[in-house]
């Protein structure tokens, strides 16, 4: 086995395979396709006999969202799985649904790109990605999935295959499907394939962490951060019962790293910088699976930090407090009511701030008893986008917003 | 009284004079927008102050059916504020209100005729910028760069419009008005905002903004490169995107542009030269001396006669004005021309290029080039008079084949000017028949009459209420042995 193979194999044992159930529901049969065509001919028998059909790459986020309503077809996608094109000229690359990110990092690696994405979930495929627009600490440099897509194929839930988008960076023709794909749970069409614009690799990294006294000192250190010219490709911030923490990654050219490495120990006193990401970096405050606990999405303005850190209290948040976006781990043996107490007070802090939050995962039996995705402007307008993909609503039915 | 008088008297109802235009000499006013050759005098010019106002027009246009089209400063290239002969002209430009910049959140909250530079200076002070900048910037509007997510030269670092663009208050086809995305990032469920930016008002009208504001480089530094020939300059651009560097811009000029240039603005390019790059290298200090230092030696490898920096931000700001003014300078070497804008891979250029010249000399149309280099974004300027017999047709032809070009390499018949009213028929060379019937499937969710900007991007969509995919086949129910076709 060659070195990169066995680092693919090594990277890749953690993906378990659905076989088991989604959200509790066991799926009615699985179907594995190994092309667009395969999967165009699934969604047509499925239409034909009425049948729900629910997307899934390694299995990784199947327990996000709601229970689906109905479970006939899952749609296993692992076996399209080729980085198909790597034009590094171009900066864009194209792989199939089932591709692990790491696969797709290590392939595009040898002409020293990256998709500038973090894996936040080891295991995670492109199309499971894509479905639940994860992100992690370098949005705060590159954005999310969502702006790092340039093209896509689907197949709608009728069976027809269709394109949108394409393999140049900029490109302003016709309607941009991509983007109301990202994010969709897969409950408007079935992703086979994507094409991402890609980044280089930067020369030289370097953290630099803070310990803030209180989340008003957290909130005033990452005001200071973003306001200075150390450009931070992340600004993240771990909030636990014992301490707060602010990190700062710097990439780029090793002098001018080592320029800003040097003003962000002067702008934050105390602080340490290194050549390795703080525990936990990149990570969601949960194991991979929540099992143990409710795992939940915050997003705020950035001047509601303070406030948010606060609402989380004893829970603590971890989170890309550069962009305002967070995560926070809810032990699921608390009584119920405790949870929802929690939930309502990060979404009432959350909303005062602009933002929201989410039910990302919970065990079964305590997703029932929450309102996952809380309140949803524009849901009526999001439902008639849903009515017209997905007519008789067989896609993922009822894992999304407002039961769609 | 028609549907039209009706719909004029709950525009004068709502909207205070003098915003509500029937005078048919005031009408023409508004025929067009920047793509002058097409032109199409409204039924009636509305003028609306508020969002209320905008909404109230738009579902009385609704009850009585009639079409409308929002439109800004009016800068478009593409004709996708065309006006519609029988329907309403909205105009955003007395909306025109910077409610909110605030610094500590990095955004600024923006009525939809605010123009595009007047954001950056709002935020200048506190040391922000709105980093989409459009050629037009000095008078293009918010409003209109999110109906065509627009780019510019600084996209390939900085991002299109849609990645700026945070939240947005929107009046829908049937006159309702909702929040598209928050004040937050990743608001839950569908990306609607997403698919809003760049569909060129077909789905609605959008009456504020919620941009992303970027923090003022530490350091910027801006290079002239001349170059004997456009290949030696691409060759430039593929060294420095393999050396890992992204600049803040990268654009060519070939000699006809060169010329046509220093024709309209003195902008002293180097003499003799093939090509000229422009380059902008931002961000903190020592980065971007290290950057430059690279990108020097690189132009240097590649064959640079001639590499100049400006010193100053006059100077900087010479470089940047010849290369701005491109498109109006070829009016000082060539009495008509046509602005193409198709993309391609960056990689194709050399070849592309090459195909642009030979189309060139076989049609004896001449073909000014002017381009993004960094992200393969064209802009031919293909030269007529239109004086001459069949000269018009002749550009026309070599628009086309350049289009075809862009096509045939993998690339796009629009990188930022958008579709509109002129490349809606070279749709379908782009897309094939099902890419446009699933676009077609958000028109309909949004927009089921098409009476948002109807005409625009697409040829002749399908009617919604026409089910998607089964128009072609066996119906589901004859293949299940359920019906028969006699």
């Amino acid at each position: 086995m060659s070195e990169s193979s066995a680092g693919r194999a090594a990277s890749e044992a953690s993906v378990s395979r659905p076989t088991q159930s989604i959200s509790g529901v066991r799926p009615g049969r699985i179907e594995r396709p190994t092309s667009t065509a395969e999967v165009a001919e699934v969604m047509r028998a499925a239409a034909a006999a009425g049948e729900s059909v629910i997307p899934t790459g390694a299995g990784t986020k199947l327990g996000w969202g709601n229970p689906p309503t109905s479970a006939d077809v899952l749609l296993d996608l692992s076996a399209i799985d080729e980085v198909t094109e790597h034009a590094a000229g171009d900066l864009i690359a194209t792989a199939g649904a089932g591709t692990p990110l790491s696969r797709l990092q290590e392939e595009v690696a040898s002409a020293e790109q990256r998709l500038a994405l973090d894996t936040t979930v080891a295991g995670s495929t492109i199309g499971g990605t894509l479905a639940a627009n994860t992100s992690g600490p370098r949005r705060l440099f590159a954005g999310t999935l969502r702006d790092l897509l340039i093209g896509v194929t689907l197949v709608r839930a009728d069976g027809v295959v269709a394109k949108a988008g394409g393999k140049v960076v900029k490109n302003v023709a016709g309607y941009d499907l991509g983007k109301l794909l990202v994010g969709s749970m897969g409950t408007l069409a079935v992703v086979t394939e994507a094409t991402f614009r890609l980044h280089p690799v930067p020369q030289s990294s370097r953290w630099v962490t803070v310990g803030a006294r209180d989340a008003a000192h957290a909130a005033e250190l990452t005001q200071t951060v973003l306001h200075s010219q150390t450009v931070p490709a992340a600004l993240e911030v771990d909030a636990t019962p014992d301490a707060i923490e602010v990190s700062v990654l710097v990439e780029g050219r090793p002098d001018g790293v080592a320029g800003r490495t040097t003003a962000l120990t002067d702008l934050l006193p105390g602080s340490v910088a290194g050549e390795d990401p703080p525990a936990g970096w990149g990570r969601y405050p949960w194991d991979d699976t929540a099992e143990m606990c409710v795992g939940i999405k915050v997003t705020f303005r950035l001047s509601g930090l303070a406030d948010v850190v606060e609402a989380a209290g004893e829970h603590g948040l971890r989170g890309s407090a550069g962009v305002g976006v967070a995560y926070v781990a809810v032990p699921a043996d608390r009584d119920i009511t405790e949870i929802q107490a929690v939930l309502a007070r990060l979404r009432e802090t959350t909303a005062r701030h602009g933002g929201s939050a989410v039910v990302l995962d919970a065990p079964c039996e305590v997703k029932e008893q929450l309102d996952l995705w809380g309140p949803v402007p524009a849901i009526d307008l999001m439902r008639r986008v849903k009515d017209e993909f997905d007519p008789d609503h067989r896609l993922s039915p009822g894992r999304f917003v407002g039961g769609i | 009284m028609t549907p039209l008088e009706t719909l004029t008297a709950q525009a004068r109802a709502l909207i205070p004079e003098p915003g509500v235009i029937t005078d048919p000499a005031r009408l023409r006013t508004y025929e067009c927008d920047g793509l002058a050759h097409y032109r199409v005098t409204p039924a009636l010019v509305v003028l609306p102050e508020t969002a209320e106002q905008l909404a109230g027009v738009v579902r009385a246009c609704a009850e009585q059916q009639i079409p409308y089209v929002a439109r800004g400063s009016g800068t478009g290239l593409s004709g996708g504020s065309l006006p519609h002969a029988e329907g309403v002209l909205i105009v955003t430009s007395r909306m025109r209100s910077i409610k909110e910049v605030r610094r500590e959140d990095q955004r600024a909250v923006v009525e939809p005729g605010v123009i595009n530079l007047d954001v950056s200076r709002a935020a200048n002070a506190d040391g922000y910028y709105y980093a989409p900048d459009p050629s037009s910037q000095q008078i293009c509007s918010i409003g209109g760069n999110v109906a065509e997510n627009s780019g510019g030269a600084h996209c390939l670092k900085y991002g299109f419009t849609t990645n700026h663009v945070l939240a947005a208050d929107f009046v829908g086809a049937d006159g309702d008005r909702v929040r598209l995305g928050d004040d937050a990032p990743d608001s839950p469920g569908y990306d609607l905002l997403g698919a809003v930016v760049g569909s060129e008002g077909t789905l609605g009208v959008v009456t504020e903004t919620t941009v992303r504001l970027v923090r003022l480089p530490e350091k910027v530094v801006t290079l002239l490169v001349g170059f004997d020939s456009t290949d030696r300059a691409g060759a430039a651009v593929s060294a420095i995107i393999a050396a890992g560097i992204v600049p803040a811009a990268i654009e060519m000029m070939d000699a006809l542009a060169i010329e046509a240039a220093e024709a309209a603005v003195a902008c002293n390019y180097p003499d003799g030269a093939g090509a000229v790059l422009v380059i902008e290298l931002d961000g903190p200090a020592v980065e971007v001396d290290a950057e430059y230092a690279d990108v020097a030696r690189l132009c240097e490898e590649t064959g640079a006669f001639e590499t100049r920096t400006a010193k100053t931000p006059e100077e900087r700001g010479l470089i940047w004005k010849g290369r701005k003014s491109a498109f109006a300078a070829v009016g000082r070497i060539s009495p008509d021309y046509i602005v193409q804008d198709g993309v391609i891979p960056r990689t194709a250029l050399p070849e592309v290029l090459k195909a642009i010249a030979d189309l060139s000399e076989r049609s004896g149309v001449r073909v000014a080039n002017v381009f993004h280099a960094g992200d393969g974004n064209l802009h031919p300027l293909v030269l007529f008079d239109d004086a001459v017999a069949g000269a018009g047709e002749a550009a026309e032809d070599v628009s086309r084949g350049i289009l075809d070009l862009c096509l045939s390499h993998g690339g796009s018949i629009t990188g930022e000017h958008g579709v509109g009213a002129d490349k809606a028929a070279h749709m379908p060379k782009m897309y094939a028949a099902d890419d446009l019937d699933t676009m077609q499937l958000v028109r309909c969710a949004f927009d089921p009459d098409r009476i948002s900007n109807p005409g625009k991007i697409f040829p002749t969509p399908r009617l919604c209420g026409e089910r998607p995919g089964r128009r072609k086949g066996a119906h589901p129910l004859q293949e299940s042995g359920v019906a028969e076709v006699f």
